[in-house]
């Protein structure tokens, strides 16, 4: 249990779609579970990052709290990961930077079709949507990159248990998708 | 509008290699071109209109949505901003109601900023309607805002306004000397044609440019080719940043630049020379044509040269904006009435330049210097200067010295006899050769102007010590980004990257990565890009980085990454629109690193 | 007796005329390119073709080969700079893969799988560039343009029409349509122009075709560019 490696994941501005395509990891997990522990994770239900060696993070920085989580996960983890198309340029999520946010929140909020008791909605607990959505490494420091729409359990395998053996990680032909 | 368009595409043949003079022409009278006048030379020249469109927002002097019937153009050169260029463009624009880069509400007036004038000794400087305004002040901005808005028409203005000087401040073999006309010419069919090609050579000329080529070679390799129609171009196309050395030559030694130009034809066998004159020497223009009428006149353009036999004239061309078009394959281009855009070579333009014939394009020293050659002999030009580096170099020296101006030099002079000569006090370092040159310290004030070790175009920037060296970088740094054309990726995306990457350093949002990925960058785009601007557009960081590494250093901050965007600003129209005021709505720049 | 250079140390025979592309294609010798084509003028503006010409960086579509010619170009430095070339690309434009219906048979995204490119190491541009769906059955995404000029080349000299042009200086490069309009139905491009059809990116696309040919079967899910360029643009006959 000592040496076991911890890992934390979390989606921001993302489907989890990534987290599903790990769990298409199937009987490997068993494997990697005997190396690896999970720390904050839609796996675990823990809330908070504590100190782990890896962290993966799908989806782009589209609020202050994508902001906030990012930025415990840098703290945290010794190695971040960009899952996927949106922590690498942003992906679908951010095709909405093609219209300024103003016109977003007034058509969701204000002026859109069947819109009642039109009003932007404000609550200190509710995160604030940044004007842009950005890929994580124009926010931290970034130290891999998966890429993929999602990345196939393939990739993170691969990724994985080459760092689970010392060894720098390599992707290659096949593995290497953005779609 | 009709009537004068098809009167301008008939005085111009309906060539399309006119398109560039026939835009000029267009902007100057309706101060855009207009949609039915792209509609209109496409039909009259037969052209796409992409084609036309593609022009206009290549150059900037051309424009597709309508200026001021006043368009100012304020110099945003690093020489200007030391004079106070800032303060006096934000005075303007309040006085004159109109933000910068805007059209004032009742299109009286609009205002922006401009690439370098080659005022720089008398700045700060700008342009209205492409006329020179110099040495403007507070007190002048006045007078300025008022004639406009008394819409007094621009001859009415006073003439101090435009007074552009000479500024001649040390004189050498080639300045001290004023030619007879047709003296060179008459030495060159004196000595004989291929004697003077020689003389030229055994001068050791190489151009003035900067880039050094064996001017004979360049002459030779022309002459021999077999396509026997061929073209002679000087390119005044003076954009360098703090160069100015060609409009003195131009406005007081034209018929010398011709006279070169006239012995470069006889050479090579050219019919037809070309000055492709930067637009923003404007006033140039009807000067430069009398002299060539006088020469006309006097037999020495035109048909039987001299009675030799030697058919050759002179045409003059203006550029729109574009420092590109130094690059001597963009110009010819430029000179085709196309886009800017540098050629692949080879072929070189000896082989294939103006409509695919051999072409020379030399500097206008150059052609100034070859004609002294064919005056005073090959040895006599040769005794001058160094061993690789012959005769005299004409700097235009501005920046934080005495006196600013026009100073001809012997190559080899060293650099501290330079800044002694012009008053130059507490000097921090010397931009030489412009922004594609080297910043040097003044520790290497004892390095000698030429071309094995300080080249230059001729510009000569000097700052005292009071000047902040990442502020100059950022300055040429932008002004790359600002005139790269385009065609190729790594300068096209490359430059604009670096003015990126060296703001958020300059700005003191760089972490401990950011100047190694500013490094790597600028190698890139030096070792990839396709032409001279692209491949020198790193050097003001380069050689400064190389010079001054801690000052890049101390604007580091001890974290391994900091977002080169406000984070807290990309709030802002969330932050408004939900009407909220909690800290919980606001972010710092920074978190924390792993530790 | 054929002329020779060589690349990477292997002797690659020439004739007269030949750019280090076509003498290196002819070879079956990859050099990663976008903006080439072998039946249009070459270009020399994507930079990715760069190699090193006895020891000088030169655009092997546009240099011409010459005897006793040293080349590299499968070289880790170049493949590292082309990635970097790549990876400018992305970031200028909008490039968002999975929502793109040339996924898969795009260049753009080959070349970038070639050389390995996992990210895109810049900050992006975040340019606001527009879609033109006018024309009945061709498709411009401006997102997706990298001013290759291939489309510019193709309506020139192969249809012989001159339906696209690249306007505008510097990063405010864009493709322009040439019609009154500047919109593409107001052109005289047919959807059967060679123009409409050899973009290598997603940026002009035939409509109604997409996902005729599911992802993962598609041209790039199962052979690098390398192969399938060699094998498309290999001189016929040789």
């Amino acid at each position: 249990m000592a040496n076991k490696i911890r890992v934390a994941t979390t989606s921001l501005a993302g489907c989890f779609g990534c987290h599903m395509s790990f769990l298409d990891l199937d009987e490997r997990l068993l494997q990697l579970a005997e190396r690896v522990e999970f720390d904050r994770s839609p796996i675990t239900d823990i809330e908070h990052c504590g100190r782990c060696d890896i962290g993966l993070i799908e989806g782009g920085v589209c609020n202050s709290e994508n902001v906030h989580t990012l930025r415990e996960f840098r703290k945290q983890c010794k190695i971040l990961v960009a899952v996927g198309a949106c922590a690498i340029n942003g992906g679908l999520p951010a095709m909405r930077n093609f219209i300024p946010l103003e016109e977003c929140l007034s058509e969701a909020y204000l002026d859109g079709i069947g819109v009642e008791n039109p009003q932007i909605p404000s609550d200190i607990e509710l995160p604030l949507l940044l004007d842009k959505v950005r890929p994580l490494h124009e926010v931290v420091k970034i130290d891999y990159y998966l890429p993929g729409c999602p990345p196939s359990a393939d990739v993170f395998w691969k990724f994985l248990t080459d760092l689970l053996e010392g060894k720098e990680p390599q992707l290659d032909y096949a593995l290497v998708h953005y779609d | 509008m009709t009537a004068f368009l098809q009167e301008l595409a008939k005085t111009y043949g309906y060539q399309a290699n006119h398109l560039l003079a026939i835009l000029r022409a267009v902007q100057a009278r309706y101060h855009h071109i207009p949609e039915p006048a792209i509609e209109a030379l496409a039909g009259l020249l037969q052209l796409p209109r992409s084609q036309i469109i593609g022009i206009v927002e290549f150059y900037s002097f051309l424009h597709l949505q309508p200026q001021g019937q006043y368009e100012l153009l304020i110099s945003d050169s690093i020489t200007d901003q030391m004079l106070g260029k800032q303060d006096l463009i934000s005075y303007l624009a309040d006085r004159l109601q109109v933000s910068i880069g805007a059209v004032r509400a009742d299109g009286l007036v609009s205002l922006a900023n401009t690439s370098c004038t080659g005022l720089c000794d008398q700045g700060p400087a700008g342009l209205v309607n492409g006329l020179p305004l110099t040495q403007l002040t507070r007190a002048k901005l006045d007078v300025i805002v008022s004639l406009i808005n008394a819409r007094t028409p621009l001859p009415e203005w006073p003439s101090e306004l435009f007074a552009v000087h000479d500024n001649i401040q040390k004189t050498d073999v080639l300045l001290s000397r004023t030619m007879t006309m047709g003296e060179a010419l008459q030495a060159t069919f004196d000595r004989g044609i291929a004697a003077t090609l020689t003389e030229i050579d055994r001068a050791g000329l190489r151009g003035r440019g900067g880039a050094g080529f064996k001017t004979a070679m360049k002459w030779r390799f022309c002459s021999e080719e077999s396509e026997t129609t061929r073209y002679v171009v000087c390119n005044a196309d003076e954009g360098e940043p703090g160069t100015f050395k060609d409009r003195v030559l131009l406005n007081s030694y034209a018929d010398q630049v011709f006279e070169g130009m006239t012995v470069c034809a006889a050479i090579i066998g050219a019919r037809q020379g070309f000055l492709y004159l930067r637009g923003e020497y404007l006033f140039l223009h009807e000067p430069l044509q009398a002299v060539l009428q006088q020469r006309r006149d006097a037999g020495l353009l035109g048909n039987n040269i001299l009675g030799q036999g030697f058919d050759f004239d002179i045409a003059i061309c203006l550029g729109a904006g574009a420092y590109i078009c130094g690059e001597e394959s963009a110009l010819i281009e430029s000179l085709e009435g196309k886009m800017g855009i540098p050629r692949n070579r080879p072929p070189y333009p000896v082989t294939q330049g103006y409509l695919g014939k051999p072409t020379v394009v030399n500097n206008v020293e150059t052609f100034l210097a070859a004609a002294a050659v064919a005056v005073q002999g090959g040895d006599w030009f040769a005794s001058i200067g160094t061993g690789p580096s012959k005769g005299t170099k004409i700097l235009s020296i501005c920046g934080d010295c005495a006196c600013p101006g026009i100073y001809e030099y012997p190559f080899g002079t060293t650099i501290q006899a330079i800044l002694d000569d012009c008053g130059a006090h507490d000097v921090l370092g010397v931009q030489v050769g412009g922004p594609s040159g080297t910043f040097i310290s003044r520790q290497e004030f004892d390095r000698k102007l030429a071309f094995e070790d300080l080249a230059t175009g001729g510009s000569f920037i000097i700052f005292n010590a009071s000047r902040n060296i990442l502020d100059i970088v950022n300055n040429f740094t932008h002004f790359f980004a600002h005139e790269s054309c385009g065609f190729c990726t790594p300068c096209r995306v490359g430059t604009s990257l670096l003015k990126k990457q060296l703001d958020k350093i300059v700005d003191g949002h760089g972490s401990a990565g950011d100047v190694a990925a500013l490094e790597s960058l600028c190698q890139l785009v030096k070792n990839y890009s396709h032409c001279g601007l692209g491949q020198t557009a790193a050097n003001p960081i380069l050689t400064t980085l190389a010079r001054y590494p801690e000052l890049y250093q101390a604007k580091l901050k001890k974290i391994s990454y900091e977002p080169g965007f406000d984070l807290d600003a990309a709030l802002a129209t969330a932050r408004r629109m939900a009407d909220r005021h909690d800290a919980a709505a606001h972010l710092a720049q920074v978190g924390e690193d792993y530790e | 007796m054929s002329k020779t250079i060589t690349i990477d140390g292997k002797a690659i025979p020439f004739t007269e005329g030949q750019t280090i592309m076509q003498a290196a294609t002819a070879a079956d010798v990859y050099i990663p390119h976008l903006c080439h084509h072998p039946e249009f003028t070459p270009h020399g503006s994507c930079k990715l073709c760069t190699v090193k010409v006895n020891g000088r960086n030169c655009s092997a579509c546009t240099f011409p080969a010459a005897e006793g010619q040293e080349v590299l170009n499968n070289t880790q430095e170049l493949n590292s700079d082309r990635k970097t070339i790549t990876q400018m690309l992305f970031v200028e434009g909008n490039h968002f893969c999975p929502s793109c219906e040339k996924t898969g048979n795009c260049q753009l995204q080959a070349v970038a799988y070639h050389l390995n490119m996992l990210d895109d190491h810049f900050p992006l541009f975040y340019a606001h560039r527009a879609m033109d769906a006018s024309h009945p059955e061709v498709l411009i995404d401006h997102n997706r343009c990298i001013f290759c000029t291939l489309c510019v080349r193709a309506s020139r000299e192969h249809d012989g029409k001159a339906v696209f042009a690249i306007s505008g200086r510097g990063i405010n490069k864009h493709l322009l349509v040439n019609s009154t309009s500047g919109q593409l139905k107001d052109s005289d491009l047919d959807s059967g122009d060679k123009a409409a059809h050899i973009c290598p990116t997603g940026a002009i696309l035939i409509k109604h075709t997409a996902y005729q040919v599911p992802i993962g079967q598609r041209v790039y899910d199962h052979h690098q560019i390398n192969e399938v360029s060699l094998a498309s643009e290999h001189p016929h006959g040789e």
